[in-house]
């Protein structure tokens, strides 16, 4: 493989704590390293930002329920295709881009590696062949697991190995990454046409609550060993007052330590936090609660969270939380699909409109943002959208520009039809925090990755890492005269390193890389019981057998990298 | 205001997506420059010099610009695509799309035009001498806003799926139209001076239907609401009222529950 010298940079490094050195960054047969050769490929990088390759922590790009969307969006896709050019295929959507676009798209913007947040089991077969066919970025998929007949029959008795072998055996059938919790017993008591939204609601025919499944993951997932931790969407998203109910989750993990190899400190991931964020008691009143949860989080570091910040843009919201998607599409009255998946999981999608006329939206906007501005460790707060739910992910450089400027936010707020309303409603007006470039590589970079275990991979530029390498046309020497600079900066890179391999040359596609699926293979002790189970279950109630279950050889996963976990001890 | 005429010398042996033909690309530019603009042919790009003859010039500005289209356009689709003003005069046959997304300014089509004329329109005026096609004044596939604004004026027959899901603005067809008239519309007004197929006024929720000649089969969801006598379009005469679709969600104004409006001529 090549060698390359990326030149007179301003490096920043939360990994190493380089804060905008000038450094040089030597790359050599796919990894970083301290020096390379006389005839190392040399990049200027003169007055420019270098960074890890960021980290996508939560997003919603390959699967069944993505390509719901594309199928029954097809005016996604009106204005917003992208024509071949170069090496680049074509592409289409803005919500729900195709795959190649969404590939392009990460590695333009200096993303190297993303990871699918909700992959429903029995469809885990289709999320892999649209991993493999996503270009460049890394990918791993999160399988769900806090609506599963086999966890809530194992969990209502309380059996911690069972749960764990059952993880374990499905992480690898599905070539899943981590323990993804939606809307815990909700999803499944809306199959009775009801739905659990506080932790303490009992789910029927089951008869365990939402609490005890959380704990239950929390304990099968620090009982693996897992690189990530349990990753979790709360119940009661997105209602008025619905703060509470996060605030009960989040109390479940008190006390619990994490247990793994992977430099790991946390227990719990709180996804998309701004749905989960909101007080009043109807749309009236509705207002931020950012404060009260970011003070519990700032509190307890055995929690990560990630923001889900709304963009104002129309978008697709998709998600596991059935029940959710149902009370959406009866507010907003546009088109509504639903998938229930057998003993696993079920899914809904609604497309949405985040006006910065409708004062709820924009008191949404401010939300997200406070949650980013409101915690004191960056290490444990990660910038997302949750695309395509509170806005696609190629809003992620305007995200960004409204939290490296007050300015940037304050032209936003004075642009609100209801402006006072997201005032009083918010604290966004009082904060003049402004995120450091330093900051952004700790919540889009080393924190994302320290949070899903993969530090010693990726997220930082230490020798010896995956190199993967990002720089933007933003010289942080000069004071930024247009907060639209920033936008500009950070939506199109002037290079970019994937592995070692140069794919994005100013802001162009030059390479579709090696893209790799990540997994997580753990070792358990031998466990009949829940094999036998697991036989039944597909012999008296699954509709395929499990031959054709698993996601398995070359077609879905053409390029694995395992990380291997050991929990026989 | 400046003429400048296109005409068609070379016709395309596929279809040409012509989304450039329109006063607002126009305007500004010379007879040489709006030659040099891209067409798409199939999957090949090249340039509307090589299918017409352009002469005339445009003006300053796409107010000031009136396009005139000649010979065969049956095969290009997309004219006067978003125009916001000035105006279009097309000959002869035009395929679909035919001022999809208009703003402003006026179309006139002499000859027939197929599917998706008047696409989720928001104004202006587009007037077709022929017969249109289907999905006139409609949505966008998988929409949800078709026609808002401005004026379609249609003197022959229209096809199905008119004004589906129409929010406002007016469509008069002087002929016959087909199946699912106004499917899922909130809004606007169709006025149909011939017959109507089946099925007219599904799931339509708000806005208004004029039919003076008859309705194949009338759809269980609108309930008689009495006579009226209406002045339409200069005519007066009396109407059957019906209000529906009663299966459907309605917006509620001052307390009063708003119904779609449907009038069939006594």
């Amino acid at each position: 493989m090549s060698e390359y010298l990326i030149k007179n940079g301003h490096v920043f490094d939360p990994v190493q704590g380089i804060k905008g050195d000038k450094k040089d960054i030597a790359i050599n047969d796919g990894k970083i390293v301290d020096k390379v050769s006389s005839g190392a490929k040399v990049i200027d990088a003169k007055d420019k930002t270098v960074m890890a390759g960021a980290v996508e922590i939560h997003a919603h790009i390959a699967g069944p329920k993505v390509n719901l969307g594309r199928i029954y969006r097809p005016e996604d896709k009106l204005f917003s295709c992208t024509p071949t050019k170069g090496i680049e295929r074509m592409g289409g959507g803005a919500s729900i881009p195709t795959t190649f676009k969404t590939g392009y798209e990460y590695a333009k913007m200096g993303y190297t590696t993303a990871m699918e947040a909700a992959m429903p089991p029995l469809f885990s077969r289709h999320v892999h062949e649209e991993i493999r066919d996503t270009p460049i970025i890394d990918e791993a998929a999160f399988p769900v697991f806090g609506n599963n007949w086999f966890v809530l029959e194992y969990l209502k008795n309380q059996e911690i190995e069972n749960t764990a072998a059952y993880c374990a055996w499905l992480l690898r059938a599905t070539k899943g990454y981590a323990i993804k919790v939606v809307n815990p017993g909700g999803t499944e008591a809306w199959g009775w046409g009801l739905n659990c939204l506080s932790v303490n609601d009992p789910v029927p025919y089951f008869d365990i609550t939402p609490a005890e499944i959380i704990k239950g993951l929390i304990e099968a997932n620090e009982y693996l060993g897992l690189p990530h931790s349990m990753h979790i969407h709360p119940n009661n998203l997105g209602n008025p007052g619905c703060y509470q109910t996060t605030l009960d989750t989040l109390k479940i993990a008190q006390g619990i330590k994490p247990k793994n190899k992977f430099g790991r400190d946390q227990v719990m991931h709180l996804t998309h936090t701004q749905f989960h964020s909101y007080g009043g008691t109807n749309w009236g009143d509705f207002e931020s609660k950012a404060k009260e949860i970011t003070d519990y989080v700032n509190k307890n570091k055995n929690i990560t969270i990630d923001t889900g910040n709304v963009t104002l843009d129309e978008t697709t919201t998709m998600t596991a939380d059935g029940p959710f998607e149902h009370h959406l599409t009866g507010l907003n009255h546009l088109k509504w699909a639903n998938v229930d998946v057998e003993l696993e999981t079920a899914a809904g999608v609604v497309p949405y409109i985040y006006s910065p006329n409708i004062s709820v939206c924009a008191i949404q906007w401010a939300i997200g943002l406070e949650i980013a501005l409101m915690m004191k460790d960056p290490m444990r707060c990660y910038i997302t959208t949750d695309h395509p739910n509170a806005g696609p992910f190629t809003r992620y450089p305007r995200v960004i520009k409204w939290l490296m400027s007050a300015k940037a936010r304050e032209a936003q707020i004075n642009a609100f039809k209801h402006k006072d309303k997201v005032l009083s409603q918010s604290s966004i007006g009082t904060i003049d925090r402004e995120l450091s470039l330093y900051e952004l590589a700790q919540m889009t970079r080393a924190g994302p990755a320290k949070s899903l275990g993969l530090s010693a991979m990726c997220g930082g530029l230490k020798p010896g890492m995956d190199a993967d390498v990002a720089v933007y046309n933003f010289n942080p020497d000069k004071p930024v005269a247009n907060p639209e600079d920033i936008e500009k900066a950070f939506s199109r890179c002037a290079a970019v390193f994937k592995s070692g391999v140069q794919v994005v040359s100013n802001g162009d596609i030059v390479s579709n890389g090696q893209k790799r699926t990540l997994w997580v293979d753990v070792k358990v002790k031998e466990n009949p019981q829940v094999m036998r189970d697991i036989n039944e279950k597909f012999i008296k109630y699954y509709s395929m057998t499990q031959n054709n279950y698993e996601a398995l050889g070359h077609h879905f996963v053409p390029n694995p990298y395992a990380i291997e976990v050991d929990a026989t001890q | 205001m400046e003429t400048i005429t296109i005409t068609m010398k070379n016709a395309p042996a596929l279809y040409l997506e012509a989304d450039n033909i329109t006063p607002d690309t126009f305007a500004g530019k010379t007879a040489a420059q709006i030659a040099g603009l891209h067409v798409h042919e199939g999957n090949a790009t090249s340039t509307l010099g090589k299918y017409f003859e352009v002469s005339g010039g445009a003006g300053a500005t796409a107010a000031d610009t009136k396009i005139v289209v000649k010979g065969d356009v049956s095969r290009v689709k997309y004219l006067g695509f978003k125009m916001s003003a000035g105006e279009m005069v097309i000959e002869g046959n035009a395929d679909q799309y035919v001022g999809a997304w208009m703003k402003g300014g006026k179309i006139l089509a002499k000859g027939n035009v197929t599917a998706f004329a008047g696409l989720a329109m928001k104004g202006g005026e587009l007037t077709i001498e022929g017969n249109a096609g289907n999905y006139l004044g409609a949505a966008y596939r998988g929409d949800w806003r078709g026609m808002s604004g401005g004026r379609i004026v249609v003197n022959g027959n229209a096809g199905s799926d008119i004004g589906m899901y129409m929010l406002g603005g007016e469509i008069i067809v002087n002929g016959n139209v087909d199946v699912h008239l106004c499917t899922h519309a909130e809004g606007g007004k169709v006025i149909v001076k011939g017959n109507a197929n089946s099925k007219v006024g599904g799931q339509m929720v708000d806005g208004q239907i004029i039919i003076f000649g008859s309705i194949d089969t009338m759809m269980p969801g609108f309930k008689p609401a009495g006579e009226v006598e209406l002045e339409v379009e200069g005519v007066k005469a009396k109407f059957s009222h019906f209000i529906g679709d009663m299966g459907e969600r309605h917006k509620k104004r001052k307390g009063q529950v708003i119904y779609a409006n449907l009038y069939k001529k006594i």
